[in-house]
């Protein structure tokens, strides 16, 4: 594997971290209560949130480390951090 | 916007969950858009998001040192005039480089007006290094260089008004924002890109490791701060305030009880006199910015 | 073209050839002269970079290193205080591996304040991944600014570059000089070509932060790069040698060095004295010889030893000195020499700009051939009584 000169490095590679790994909570997205607002993917520090063909989101679990934020700020109390099962 | 979700700030970075840093980044990326070139200060930002050879910068990075982003940033924008290219230069940096060590190199950058946008994400204090206070962290905060004690209420001084400081540099547009309201601040962050010459942005970052909150309520953090008038969100053009927000104020307590660095405040008993003296600072910035509602009786 | 040049000026005209697209100034004795002339030629058209005055020498090697990162060719100058206070950017440049040169127009470290010549500066960097070149005197000033650009942008090399040469004694002084056209240096000296840059449409991260895992590897490719420029060296030396009649490609100069019995060492101005001094001492029968070392980093220790392996002694003159231990140029010589026989002196010397004169050297020479040595010289035991 070719050090990066100087140590320097191509994008892409942060995505191999699944941060996901770290959460202890897991949001619960429910479509039904959505309104679309887009905030939930505007506010999650991960950027973790996309959008389906209806526009709900959905969240990459590789990625989500659970801080409950969406859930938090949420206006229609549409998501709900649950126990991760293990 | 580059296909994923996360934008130009790749998701598996290693920043806390609910992060505002993390937030702040990506925010300011989805404004600045691919053609930025961005140079980090050594802390925080930098050390989670560029474990080598993991990088989360989708754009042009550079780190170098903790305290010459402004110098590095100067530097680049020379270099990119020479050769007529049109990218845009944003300066990234915590507020322990910003306000403190890296004082020298902000200033000469300013004073020499460079075309560049620089970024403060202000968590008040030396966070990577474990919470140190700096001259950003409020009065009363306590870290573990002003410690809450027996003998002390924590941070003994004011926060330096960098913003000011700067205006007075001549720098054409100076604004602060946080990550409480990310619609301004992506309007501030296309606004001082758009902006010829040194533009200063300071970015409320609250802090749930370092202020001892938990992660969901970053936002909520933010919030009360402008809400208290501990943190106001304003905009200088020219050195001239033109644009604040206003709220309708809540008392200190309701942000300051949130925070394990302010618990000393209340716990073991309320410390009436030091509430006060925060009540004051709050008083202050309201009279100065202006930002009381006047609620018509 | 044959001109009779401060020191100084030399150095920039030399430096306004090689084309810096960005130059950040800060000025600081016995540098200013530089950096004003290089002023003086941009405002007047003559040079087309983007000039910066800085806050200060930290900045100035900051602003270069953003300059070189993205994609332009950079110059500063500085010395003693400016350089020590770039001591931090200066081991950022060379392990980010942006190709700066810096001229630095040696100059004594405070405390106690000097801005009189010694090398201490430079020296005291010596760890630093910088390739670091001196200046015997304004001519070899002004070229090795030609081949340190050369050197140091190679694909194979890309360190930092220093060119050393004495304040005051070369920087101030007027001297003849064979100065290159901007033709001649255009067809030795190309555009820089970067290998990576900052670039929105390749982006790139620099400067990330090496775990254990990784970190020695990264310094282990700096030292690998430091000692193949010698190479580098070697062959864009002998080029400017085929091309202009000066060869640079040799990291030693030997100066009646072949039947020596006693061989002095330096770096730097003094060289010139020496050489004098040895022509003197040659006619009174004394077999002296000097080795000047060009290159002081990469250190030409293989060159060193085979120069030196058969004089019967040598005797090192350290316009510098590591405190508590010896001068610098001392250890990395014996270093060199370690496994021969021959003894090897230092004599401290010309600190913070104390005279040298051909009297001196002669003394020096004297102290050796009685195995006296490992001390400052001239040291005036008036004051320390």
């Amino acid at each position: 594997m070719a050090l990066g000169l100087g140590c320097s490095a191509k994008p892409g590679k942060a995505k191999e971290n699944k941060t996901g790994s770290w959460r202890t909570f897991r949001p619960e997205f429910q479509h039904e209560k959505c309104t679309k607002c887009g905030l939930c993917a505007q506010i999650c520090p991960e950027g973790c949130i996309a959008e389906d063909e209806e526009g709900c989101p959905v969240p990459a679990y590789d990625y989500c480390k659970g801080c409950g934020l969406c859930a938090e700020e949420c206006p229609s109390q549409a998501i709900e951090m649950k126990k991760e099962e293990k | 916007m580059s296909g994923e979700s996360c934008g130009l700030f790749e998701y598996g970075h290693r920043a806390c969950g609910g992060c505002a840093a993390a937030l702040a980044a990506r925010t300011i990326l989805d404004a600045a858009g691919k053609d930025t070139i961005v140079v980090s200060s050594t802390g925080c930002m930098e050390v989670f998001s560029t474990p080598y050879p993991e990088t989360a910068w989708k754009v042009p990075w550079i780190h170098s040192l903790f305290e010459n982003n402004s110098a590095v940033a100067s530097g680049i924008v020379a270099s990119l005039k020479k050769q007529g290219r049109k990218e845009k230069v944003i300066a990234l940096g915590g507020d322990g480089a910003t306000f403190d060590i890296g004082m020298l190199c902000i200033s000469g950058a300013f004073e020499r007006g460079h075309d560049f946008v620089y970024i403060c994400y202000d968590n008040e204090a030396y966070m990577n290094t474990g919470i140190q206070r700096s001259g950003a962290t409020p009065y009363d905060a306590s870290t573990t260089t002003s410690p809450a004690g027996k003998c002390s209420s924590g941070n003994r001084r004011p926060k330096k008004d960098l913003p000011m400081i700067l205006a007075a540099h001549g720098a054409p547009y100076v604004a602060t924002a946080s990550v409480a309201y990310l619609p301004d601040l992506k309007k501030k962050v296309e606004k001082a890109l758009a902006t010829e010459g040194p533009c200063y942005l300071q970015v409320h970052a609250p802090c749930c490791t370092g202020w001892g909150f938990e992660g969901e309520k970053t936002i909520a953090i933010g919030k009360l701060a402008i809400e208290t008038g501990l943190w106001v969100n304003y905009e200088m053009e020219d050195g001239k305030v033109t644009r604040v927000k206003k709220v309708v104020r809540k008392p200190v307590e309701t942000y300051l009880k949130e925070q394990r660095r302010f618990r000393h405040l209340f716990k073991p008993a309320r410390n009436d006199a030091e509430i006060a003296k925060v009540q004051a600072v709050a008083d202050r910035n309201a009279e100065r910015f202006g930002i009381d509602i006047k609620l018509k009786k | 073209m044959m001109e009779f040049m401060e020191g100084s000026h030399a150095v920039a005209h030399a430096v306004k050839y090689c084309r810096p697209e960005v130059i950040a100034a800060y000025p600081i004795t016995p540098q200013t002269h530089i950096v004003e002339a290089l002023a003086d030629m941009v405002a007047n058209c003559q040079l087309d970079a983007e000039y910066m005055t800085v806050e200060s020498e930290f900045s100035a090697l900051s602003a270069c290193l953003g300059a070189s990162a993205a994609g332009s060719r950079v110059y500063s100058a500085t010395t003693s205080q400016g350089l020590a206070l770039m001591f931090e950017v200066c081991f950022n440049c060379a392990g980010m591996r942006f190709p700066v040169v810096m001229s630095i127009v040696n100059r004594a470290m405070g405390a106690p304040l000097s801005i009189w010549n010694d090398q201490q500066d430079s020296i005291s960097l010596r760890d630093s991944g910088w390739l670091q070149f001196y200046a015997e005197d304004n001519q070899e000033a002004a070229d090795l600014h030609y081949l340190a650009y050369k050197v140091a942008e190679d694909k194979n090399v890309l360190l930092p570059a220093f060119v050393c040469f004495d304040g005051f004694i070369l920087s101030h002084t007027y001297e003849p000089v064979d100065m290159l056209t901007q033709e001649q240096v255009d067809n030795y000296l190309p555009r820089y070509s970067p290998v990576q840059r900052l670039d929105s449409e390749n982006p790139l991260s620099f400067g990330l932060f090496a775990s254990p895992d990784y970190y020695m590897e990264f310094r282990y490719q700096i030292d690998q790069a430091m000692k193949g420029a010698a190479k580098n060296i070697a062959s864009a030396g002998s080029e400017f040698g085929e091309m202009f009649g000066r060869d640079y490609g040799d990291m030693i100069e030997s100066y009646r060095l072949e039947d020596a019995d006693c061989a002095l060492v330096a770096m730097g101005s003094i060289c010139g004295t020496v050489k004098d001094a040895i022509d003197e001492m040659r006619k009174d029968g004394k077999k002296v010889g000097l080795m000047r070392l060009r290159t002081f980093r990469p250190f030409p220790g293989k060159e060193v030893r085979s120069a030196l392996s058969n004089v019967s002694r040598v005797a090192i003159l350290d316009k510098n000195i590591s405190l508590g231990a010896k001068g610098a140029v001392a250890l990395e010589v014996k270093d060199a020499l370690y496994g021969t026989q021959v003894p090897v002196l230092d004599y401290i010397i010309a600190l913070g700009g104390r005279d040298v004169r051909k009297k001196d050297i002669r003394a020096v020479v004297e102290m050796a051939e009685k195995g006296k040595g490992d001390l400052f010289y001239g040291l005036r035991q008036e004051l320390l009584a």
